[in-house]
């Protein structure tokens, strides 16, 4: 009998044979997302450039992905990828991390990349903790859940990543929970056609740190949780933030077209050979 | 290399400047970088010089994504340069680190300033000499190069572009304020008689599952970007083919043995360094502007009956104890001279100590070159 493989294993460098999400993870479900976005839209995986940070989500590409892939450090993958995408301006320049990595640490990578406009995807995956340390808060951590720096339970406001970036200026915008896969992969191609910025939001469930310290025990009753919360942005309109406190905006929620950063610059090429200073 | 990209001739100008033009003379084709005193001159002039030749200068948000921005572009396979000060270096730190990891050719530029902090933005120090060596976390080699004048500007970014490609690794210019902000006679050669060296890049259509693209000590050809290796490129503990080994130690001790020997096993062609100094001299060690200095005060200690010679580190990482220790054995005493409380000092005090005895000047106030009279005196004190 012939033996049965994947898909989308070609996309996987063939020395990997397993991966190092725990049970439940997330992850599995995003990376499909990705690579079968890649794959619908008939590319090459050696069409693009991987970078990742530190965290579970930065374990997607690297080792994963049978293409270029830099894994960089802890919060700087969006500003590695920029330098990229200057010395390949024809890839496409892929970043795949998580919330603590794009958006407490890597913060300002993000909003300045999102207001350049440099045409990168940034897939963040969205588990509102430090899963990889062993279950810390994050600026995504919502208030009142108990993690391991706040046992007493988080104190902080939380971030809307998305919002956040859109409000920098990013050409594309998507939020999409693991329960909307089709939906995320969709999302994930227009993303990657961008000329532009182009943002997507996955969450995605930690059984084993968010699930435990937030009192949902597994990845099943989250993903339902996911569900029920989840309210399409097309139907947000009328709603309050007081209605929408407790929802997960889904949807795509930036589609714009704006001068994207490296055709700009290649602009400015052309009026510095006609008139250098 | 275009005319426009080597603007030969005899020129005055400021150690910035020269700076930035041998970036462009060595084939410079992207840097990024954030304002500071007393750097910013380099990065004003990359953003107007990059673009006529097809590059590009990016101003960032912090020093942070400067270098790994131009990271990033290296491992497209451009040639890339950051320039900043003390601040900029402590936040680049990291990622220096990284690029030591994973072997990424690029040049990195501290004009030196008064600190610590903030300190003192356009006086000049030699204060992070040992920050380049030791300001990233664990055990590395870095290669560090010190100019004395505005044409050394020109002259050591070249060469540092060419180290940093040919032992992919970050190669520091340690600069100060007061070589940086310089103006003195800078003469650009012709494009065709300037040495440059690329790195070497797997040839084409190499099995990509046959890579071993890190950990030689000979240098491995880069596996960059672009050209269908499927580098995968960690900072994590790795092996030659790049694959992460966070379980076993003897993994870890090859990946910081071979990335250190990478650096000393060529410490030869790495080294620069000028002696002139003769068997029985009081030899004044010192490096960048303060060489200056130790140059007169030699020759007016000649000219007035003492014995005395001079011995100048252009490369001061990998430290170059071989050079200092076969002058030491001539010298009839050794004196450090830094713009510093001693940062070198120990380092020429090991090397020197079993032949000769060393000792220590700072100029009278930190932040000023030593006045080449406080240098006689000095020699007059220890010959007597």
């Amino acid at each position: 009998m012939k033996e049965i493989v994947h898909p989308l294993r070609r996309f996987v460098r063939p020395s990997v044979t397993s991966t190092t999400n725990c049970p439940g993870c997330g992850n599995g479900i995003v990376t499909q997302s990705i690579l079968r976005a890649i794959d619908e839209l008939t590319m090459d995986i050696d069409d693009f450039v991987f970078v990742s940070g530190i965290g579970c989500a930065a374990w997607i590409p690297s080792p994963f992905f049978n293409a270029d892939v830099l894994h960089s450090i802890h919060g700087r993958p969006i500003a590695y990828a920029l330098g990229i995408k200057m010395g390949l301006p024809e890839k496409k320049v892929m970043v795949v991390s998580g919330d603590g990595d794009l958006v407490a640490i890597g913060g300002n990578h993000l909003i300045h990349n999102a207001r350049r406009n440099v045409d990168i995807t940034v897939i963040c995956v969205n588990n509102r903790i430090y899963g990889m340390t062993g279950g810390q808060a994050g600026p995504t951590t919502p208030r009142g859940v108990k993690t391991t720096t706040t046992p007493y339970g988080s104190f902080e406001n939380s971030f809307d990543i998305s919002r956040l970036v859109a409000a920098a200026g990013a050409s594309f915008v998507a939020r999409w929970t693991t329960m909307h896969p089709r939906e995320m992969t969709k999302s994930i191609k227009k993303a990657i056609r961008k000329k532009g910025f182009s943002f997507i939001e996955a969450y995605s469930q930690c059984p084993v740190q968010f699930g435990r310290k937030s009192g949902m025990n597994g990845s099943v009753q989250m993903m339902e949780d996911y569900r029920k919360r989840s309210v399409r942005v097309e139907k947000t309109a009328g709603l309050s933030e007081e209605d929408l406190k407790d929802r997960i905006v889904v949807g795509e929620l930036v589609d714009i077209e704006k001068p994207e950063m490296v055709e700009e610059i290649e602009k400015t090429r052309t009026r510095a050979v006609r008139r250098p200073c | 290399m275009s005319s426009e990209r080597v603007r030969a001739g005899r020129y005055f100008m400021m150690g910035n400047e020269a700076c930035a033009e041998g970036a462009l003379a060595a084939g410079c084709e992207f840097a990024a970088g954030y304002p500071i005193t007393p750097a910013t001159e380099i990065a004003n002039r990359l953003a107007a010089r990059l673009p006529q030749v097809g590059g590009a200068f990016l101003q960032m948000e912090d020093e942070i994504s400067s270098i790994a921005a131009i990271i990033g572009a290296s491992w497209t396979g451009k040639k890339v340069m950051t320039a900043t000060s003390g601040p900029g270096i402590s936040l680049m730190s990291e990622n220096i680190g990284f690029a030591v990891g994973v072997e990424t050719p690029c040049v990195i530029v501290n004009v030196q300033r008064g600190a610590p902090t903030t300190g003192m933005p356009t006086v000049g120090v030699q204060g992070d000499m040992v920050q380049a060596k030791h300001g990233s976390h664990g055990d590395y080699e870095i290669i560090a190069l010190c100019p004395s004048s505005p044409q050394e500007m020109f002259d050591y970014t070249i060469t540092a572009f060419n180290y940093a490609e040919k032992y992919r690794t970050p190669v520091f210019i340690l600069s100060d304020a007061f070589v940086g902000h310089m103006r003195e006679e800078v003469t650009i050669p012709e494009a065709e008689t300037i040495e440059r060296v690329y790195r070497k890049i797997p040839s084409q259509g190499t099995d990509p599952q046959k890579i071993k693209g890190f950990l030689d000590e000979d240098v491995a050809p880069m596996p960059i970007f672009g050209r269908g290796f499927k580098a995968h490129v960690t900072s994590s503990c790795h092996d030659e083919a790049g694959k992460r080994n966070l379980i076993d130690v003897s993994s870890l001790d090859l990946f910081v043995r071979r990335l250190s020997n990478k650096i000393l096993k060529h410490k030869e062609d790495i080294t620069i360094v000028d002696g002139n100094y003769a068997k029985g001299d009081v030899v004044l060690v010192s490096y960048g502007p303060v060489a200056r200095a130790a140059a007169a005060a030699a020759k007016d200690a000649r000219e007035a009956g003492f014995p005395a010679g001079t011995l100048r580190m252009a490369t001061v990482w990998p430290f170059p104890e071989h050079e200092i220790e076969k002058m030491a054995r001539k010298a009839k005493h050794v004196i450090v001279l830094e713009n510093n409380l001693g940062q070198m000092y120990p380092y020429i005090k090991a090397a020197a100590a079993r032949f000769t005895d060393v000792s220590f000047l700072a100029p009278r106030l930190i932040g000023q070159i030593h006045d080449p009279e406080e240098i006689v005196r000095k020699i007059k004190e220890v010959i007597q």
